[in-house]
């Protein structure tokens, strides 16, 4: 089975800097990691490999920096990576990313079968995955906790639901977002490292993916963020006096004056 | 201190301390508690591929040395010497095969050894026959192309969990230690059944069981080396293993120093926290210096191990013995640096306690590590007079 999964190199939490004049995340020179949700792709592919064998392609989408971050994934025991990295790739939203991601699977010929974490911790958005799979035309499958079988057919997985779960079974290819319930990701092979230390990602921009300047990055988004602040910590407060009923008749009141509720008709 | 690691050494260190840190500290206890043997933290470090750290590369192995295996052994025992222990119990049943196993041998045996997907078991000692190994009664005779094996094994690690067991019996009982020999048992084996599982004292994820050979046939080609070569086997096996045990000790002695510091500067008594009340500190201050000094001799002996010596058995015995020595002595200290608390199970440092005692014992006690020592002082001293 061919696995592409999909790797996000996240700030790490405990160093996030905003860019002062684009209001996005400042990712170079910044302690980063990789997505902690993405190790669980990581892991969910590794365990495919256990169970039928075949080859894990790593494909992320960043900032040169980010080849360090496919080093690591060669140490879990990927067989190759792709780096999209290209200045005209930058501020992408997760339209603009899935265009970019698209083509590099599209680059790398394809695959049996997209993983990607459920979300990424920086945007927390949980678009990628999907909106990658429309790109791709593929049949998709978020939320995957478990894979219950697994052939060059098809996979029978367990799509976790706020009551329970769903058993999907799902023909390939496909792509698949999972959940930490797929399993506990594993450390760091000692041949997968003593490998990594050499290892050169391949690299590839927007020119060789065939992708033109408006379809990807900031140009390619449909988002663009005007602004990004910490919420003012307190807000004005207003005590509404009386019984509870009519207090309660107030709030809602000014709620709907605020539009912050609709009442039905 | 540095000592001056390889770029590859300390990426062994640093992943065994990360799964140590990660995998094996959450579960220590449960599995001491429950006497339960650790087959998921097996399987991690399989997929960490350290089980093929000293297995040579051309049977699936990362060539490492005598000094890897140290390293890497010492930071599972900082954790848990349970675990290590079983760990280390497939390379002491490796070693025989490794060091004497012919080509089809080693080609069957040692990729399965290094990828985790067989753990191996050294068997020597029986109830009448510890360290007193030239005692033994288990007999192996030969039938046509087979070997018939009848007798039983005690206090083996990995017993009943291994499935490739190195296991040393008398072929010619008129020719004492030379009428010894070494053999591959699989698990499966006919006549060959696992008895009693141990309760122990420390070291209790660890599996100790009794091996039982009811004329127990196995194909001749199972010998290792030549008939009568299996005190040589035994003895060579020891010689690469025992740093091994040193650096266990190292790991335990640091484990509970670890425990013992990190107590001692939050432990308030007197309006001070106790480190700095001389009492305490000073008995902090040997701990480290007697960790360090033990370190250091493991270290240069599995170099020395390394570097192709062939006199390794006095270096060898040192390294088990100091170390193992020191860490009885550290842990029990520990124990006594929490006071009430070390003595709880609610921390780690008495179970180190307990663990740290076996390396005193197994492979070789603490008193034949000095004969050893003693009989080559005697040898040294005596050439040329």
């Amino acid at each position: 089975m061919k696995i592409i999964v999909c790797l996000k190199q996240v700030p790490d939490t405990a160093s996030v800097k905003l860019d002062p004049v684009t209001h996005t995340l400042k990712r170079e020179g910044v302690a980063a990691v990789i997505n902690p949700f993405d190790l669980f792709a990581l892991e969910a592919a590794l365990q495919l490999r256990e169970r039928v064998g075949g080859q894990i392609l790593a494909l992320t989408m960043g900032p040169p920096q980010a080849a360090e971050m496919l080093r690591e994934a060669i140490g879990y025991g990927v067989d190759e990576g792709l780096l999209l990295s290209d200045r005209a790739f930058a501020g992408a939203d997760t339209w603009a990313t899935t265009a970019a991601l698209a083509a590099g699977v599209r680059h790398l010929g394809g695959a049996d079968l997209v993983i990607c974490g459920k979300q990424a911790v920086d945007g927390d958005t949980a678009q990628v995955g999907p909106g990658l799979a429309q790109r791709l035309g593929l049949p998709q499958v978020a939320f995957v906790k478990a894979i219950r079988e697994a052939s060059a057919e098809h996979l029978v997985v367990e799509r976790q639901m706020d009551d329970g779960y769903d058993l999907v079974d799902l023909p390939l290819p496909a792509l698949i977002t999972v959940v930490r319930e797929i399993g506990e990701p594993r450390p760091p092979s000692l041949k997968g490292k003593m490998r990594a230390k050499k290892y050169e990602a391949p690299l590839a921009g927007a020119a060789a993916l065939g992708l033109a300047e408006d379809q990807v990055g900031l140009k390619g988004s449909f988002t663009q963020v005007v602004e990004v602040f910490a919420p003012g910590a307190a807000g004005q407060r207003e005590m509404l006096p009386g019984p509870a009923e009519a207090a309660g008749r107030a709030v809602i009141d000014r709620l709907v004056a605020d539009k912050v509720i609709l009442l039905g008709s | 201190m540095d000592y001056f690691l390889s770029e590859d050494q300390m990426m062994i260190r640093d992943l065994c301390r990360q799964i140590a840190e990660e995998r094996i500290k959450p579960v220590r206890a449960e599995l001491d508690e429950k006497e339960q043997f650790p087959r998921e933290l097996m399987k991690s470090l399989a997929q960490a591929d350290l089980f093929g750290l000293i297995i040579p590369e051309q049977y699936g192995g990362l060539g490492g040395g005598c000094l890897e295996n140290c390293i890497a052994v010492e930071e599972l025992s900082r954790a848990c010497v349970g675990v290590s222990t079983t760990f280390a119990a497939s390379f002491l049943g490796a070693y025989p095969i490794l060091l004497f196993g012919n080509e089809a041998q080693k080609s069957k045996y040692l990729p399965l050894i290094a990828s985790g997907e067989q753990l191996a078991a050294f068997a020597l000692t029986e109830s009448a026959s510890g360290s007193d190994a030239g005692s033994i009664q288990t007999q192996a005779r030969r039938e046509g192309d087979e070997y018939v094996i009848n007798g039983s094994k005690q206090w083996i690690t990995n017993g009943g969990e291994a499935g490739i067991y190195s296991v040393i019996a008398i072929t010619d009982r008129s020719k004492g230690a030379r009428g010894a020999s070494a053999f591959i048992v699989e698990e499966g084996d006919p006549g060959f059944s696992v008895g009693k599982k141990e309760i122990k004292l420390g070291i209790r994820a660890s599996a100790t069981a009794e091996l039982i050979f009811n004329e127990c046939r196995i194909p001749a080609d199972r010998l290792l080396a030549k008939e009568g070569m299996g005190f040589i086997v035994a003895m060579r096996t020891f010689d690469k293993s025992r740093p091994g045990v040193g650096a266990q000790a190292v790991g335990v002695a640091q484990g509970a120093l670890d425990e013992a510091a990190s107590f001692a500067r939050t432990r308030k008594q007197f309006d001070k926290p106790i480190i700095t009340f001389q009492a305490v500190a000073h008995m902090l201050a040997d701990m480290a210096t007697k960790i360090e000094a033990a370190r250091a001799l493991v270290y240069s002996v599995a170099r020395y191990v390394d570097s192709g010596a062939k006199d390794i058995s006095k270096a060898g015995a040192m390294a088990k013995l100091f170390p193992t020595d020191i860490a009885m002595e550290v842990t029990t200290n520990a124990v006594q640096v929490l006071g009430g608390h070390g003595y709880m199970r609610d921390y780690p440092v008495e179970k180190m306690m307990r663990d740290a005692k076996i390396l005193q014992i197994y492979e070789g006690t603490n008193q034949i590590q000095r004969n050893v020592i003693g009989q080559e002082l005697n040898k040294e001293y005596g050439r040329g007079k």
